[in-house]
């Protein structure tokens, strides 16, 4: 057990190394292959030539590739000093760079978002699970009865209508129209616990609302192929109690599937749920996605794919982990 | 030797108190499906006494599952069955019983052990706390006690050092030894009714043997009643007092086992007989099993569901095709249209020389 996650946070180092290769590769190479040039990006479009040399000499944008590279990778782990004569700066490790728009160093810069994309992502899975799990539950124990009509029915609408549609058209009822809630925005927890709860109650709902459609439909199909095997006759032959047959029988077998889509959709939100955060105004890291790829922020976009590729990649090796915590079959080797 | 009640005369309307320790009377379930209605079983009776072996064999889909399951009230959940009769256990009528009263019989005082135990047993749970569950179900009191008693009772059932092995999950056993382990779970709670679901069907047939010793040493220890369902009449040949023969969903013949296997008089038994391969045979000998398939149970072939596969068919002018032959007899029953006579004559100089 030890022995095997030693190995998994191994791999999960050699996963995030071969992310930043293929990240960098791509961000700075393409530009030299294309003709645009990131020094151009930095400075401006109206930066004259001596501004131009100084930037490349600074960033080292006229080493070749690798070095590059090992400069990027040596900022990571130790930091690195951007020597420019005069003017040498210390970026403390983890250092992705400096924004090209903002100058701002880019690992505060997303660590300052974290806390919006997190009590984004947790809040709205808490609901979406209790929500999507429960709906499903029901659904199956009153297969083809009104409830699992109607749940079903939503849980379809819930699939196909888009985030920008519900996030709008609810944020136009409730804060606006009726006036209940706030005007979506971020207040730090610390700051307010109520007002920051109310304030992403509003993204929480929409977020969850188009996760927990799946998870009504999933925890529907599997409940119900569980509840037809045999052991859960056999609980029924033991005398057990119904609410017991499918409470302690028959949840246990039908959820275990769930943790494997869990674990990879709370993963991939915590990279940034660029919908949802755009269509809320939140400043998360999903908002700062979509800005720094539209600002052409080659050291922005490359931090938050690291971001978001650590946290699938430790999604995976949690859900594994509980997997084989869940599941006696289930061997880790 | 016999325990048989006579069935002809008992019917949905009999008043008479029941006889036998387990009676069912008249017991039909049907379930309701897009094709039309399933008769699974369709008016079966039978009687059992205390520590007595009722063998019931058939194909599949003949009703003999079904049967244990309206016996267990297995149908009342989850479930379009639609189940009428009377089912007598130690003078308690169970079909029209409440849902908590058959549920708290359930596992004390009638058991299953089923045919696969690898499906039949979670595999998310230890053999011990599913073993221990059974008990505390119906006894309550500590987890610990109900965990030695789990302990006793899988040492009782041959599991070689039980208190290690009940930790274990149902992957971690073989097969033999996960078909011992579902029956200690199906005793824990001393069941006055036992039924079996082809026990030993998933089975090597090394362990079939020993799986069959246990199940007859068991219930002569305690006294159970036994139903053992099988479509092998080795099986119930080993085991059985009495047999029930069914077919499409009714009971075509039905008496002692001696009478049973030494003179059968129905022609689908001669047939299940005829399907038996036998080491004290020849070689060049041919089985002779029965032609055709069993029935659809939503559309019956009319009169004798067995007529389009019965080669005596023609015998009795149109009477196999029109008429359902009633179960007749008292203590050896049968339900067809040939005079017993007939049919007596027929096993012995034709059947009885091929088997």
């Amino acid at each position: 057990m030890f022995a095997y996650v030693v190995r998994r946070l191994f791999n999960v180092v050699i996963t995030l190394l071969v992310v930043t290769m293929v990240t960098f590769g791509v961000f700075f190479l393409v530009p030299k292959l294309t003709g645009s040039d990131p020094a151009l990006l930095y400075v401006g479009k109206t930066a004259d030539a001596a501004a131009l040399d100084g930037i490349r000499t600074k960033l080292g944008l006229d080493d070749p590739i690798y070095v590059q590279y090992g400069k990027f990778l040596q900022g990571l782990v130790v930091g690195r000093d951007y020597d420019a004569g005069p003017d040498t700066t210390h970026c403390a490790a983890p250092c992705f760079g400096y924004s090209f728009k903002t100058d701002q160093e880019v690992w505060p810069y997303l660590i300052d978002r974290l806390p919006v994309t997190l009590s984004l992502a947790l809040g709205a899975a808490i609901l979406w699970v209790i929500g999507g799990v429960g709906a499903g539950v029901i659904s199956a124990l009153r297969k083809g009865r009104a409830a699992d009509r109607i749940v079903m029915t939503t849980a379809l609408a819930g699939v196909s209508l888009p985030i920008y549609f519900t996030g709008l058209v609810s944020a136009a009822i409730f804060c606006y129209w009726l006036g209940w809630l706030p005007p979506p925005g971020y207040v730090d927890f610390a700051v307010n616990p109520l007002e920051w709860a109310t304030n992403l109650l509003l993204p929480w709902i929409t977020l969850a609302f188009l996760f927990a459609a799946t998870y009504a439909r999933l925890t529907r199909a599997n409940m119900l192929e569980t509840l037809s095997e045999d052991y859960i006759r056999t609980a029924r032959a033991k005398g057990l109690r119904e609410r017991d047959v499918v409470g302690k029988h028959g949840l246990r077998s039908g959820l275990t599937p769930l943790i494997t889509v869990f674990g990879l959709d709370l993963g991939s939100l915590l990279g940034g749920a660029i919908l949802t955060e755009t269509t809320f105004n939140l400043r998360g890291l999903g908002e700062a996605t979509l800005t720094s790829i539209r600002q052409n922020d080659l050291p922005i976009i490359l931090g938050v794919t690291l971001f978001a590729a650590f946290f699938i990649v430790i999604a995976n090796l949690v859900v594994d982990l509980l997997y084989a915590a869940v599941d006696p079959r289930v061997r880790l080797s | 030797m016999t325990t048989s009640v006579p069935v002809t005369e008992l019917g949905p309307a009999d008043l008479s108190p029941p006889k036998s320790f387990l009676e069912v009377r008249d017991l039909r379930v049907q379930f309701a499906t897009d094709d039309g209605i399933v008769k699974s079983v369709d008016g079966v009776s039978f009687g059992l006494e205390r520590g007595k072996t009722l063998g019931i064999v058939g194909e599949s889909g003949s009703g003999k599952s079904v049967t244990s399951l309206a016996i267990l009230g297995l149908h009342r959940t989850r479930s379009n069955a639609k189940v009428s009769g009377e089912i007598w256990l130690d003078g308690e009528e169970l079909i029209k019983a409440d849902n908590e009263r058959v549920r708290r019989l359930r596992g004390r005082k009638m058991s299953m052990i089923f045919q696969d135990p690898l499906s039949a047993m979670h595999p998310y749970f230890t053999i011990g706390q599913q073993i221990v569950e059974a008990y505390r179900i119906h006894h309550g009191g500590s987890k610990k006690a109900a965990k030695q008693k789990a302990i006793d009772m899988l040492a009782r059932v041959g599991i070689p050092q039980p208190s290690r092995r009940v930790d274990d999950y149902p992957h971690q056993f073989s097969g033999g030894m996960r078909q011992r382990a579902m029956i200690a779970m199906s005793l824990i709670n001393n069941p006055e009714l036992l039924i079996a679901d082809e026990p030993t069907t998933a089975l090597d047939v090394t362990v079939q043997a020993q799986i069959l010793d246990l199940i007859r040493d068991l219930q002569e220890e305690f006294g159970s009643a036994v139903i053992m369902i099988t479509h092998d009449l080795g099986v119930v040949a080993e085991l059985a007092d009495d047999i029930l023969v069914m077919y499409g969903g009714k009971a075509i013949e039905r008496g002692p086992a001696e009478a049973v296997f030494r003179t059968p008089e129905h022609p689908y038994t001669w047939g299940l007989l005829g399907s038996m391969p036998r080491l004290d045979r020849e070689v060049r000998d041919r089985l002779n099993p029965i032609k055709g398939t069993p029935p659809s149970l939503i559309n019956l072939p009319s009169g004798c569901s067995f007529h389009p596969r019965c080669p005596y068919a023609g015998r009795n002018g149109d009477r196999s095709f029109t008429e359902r032959p009633e179960l007749t007899g008292t203590t050896h029953a049968v339900a067809c249209h040939m005079p017993p006579e007939l049919r007596r004559e027929i096993f012995i100089q034709e059947v009885s020389p091929n088997l």
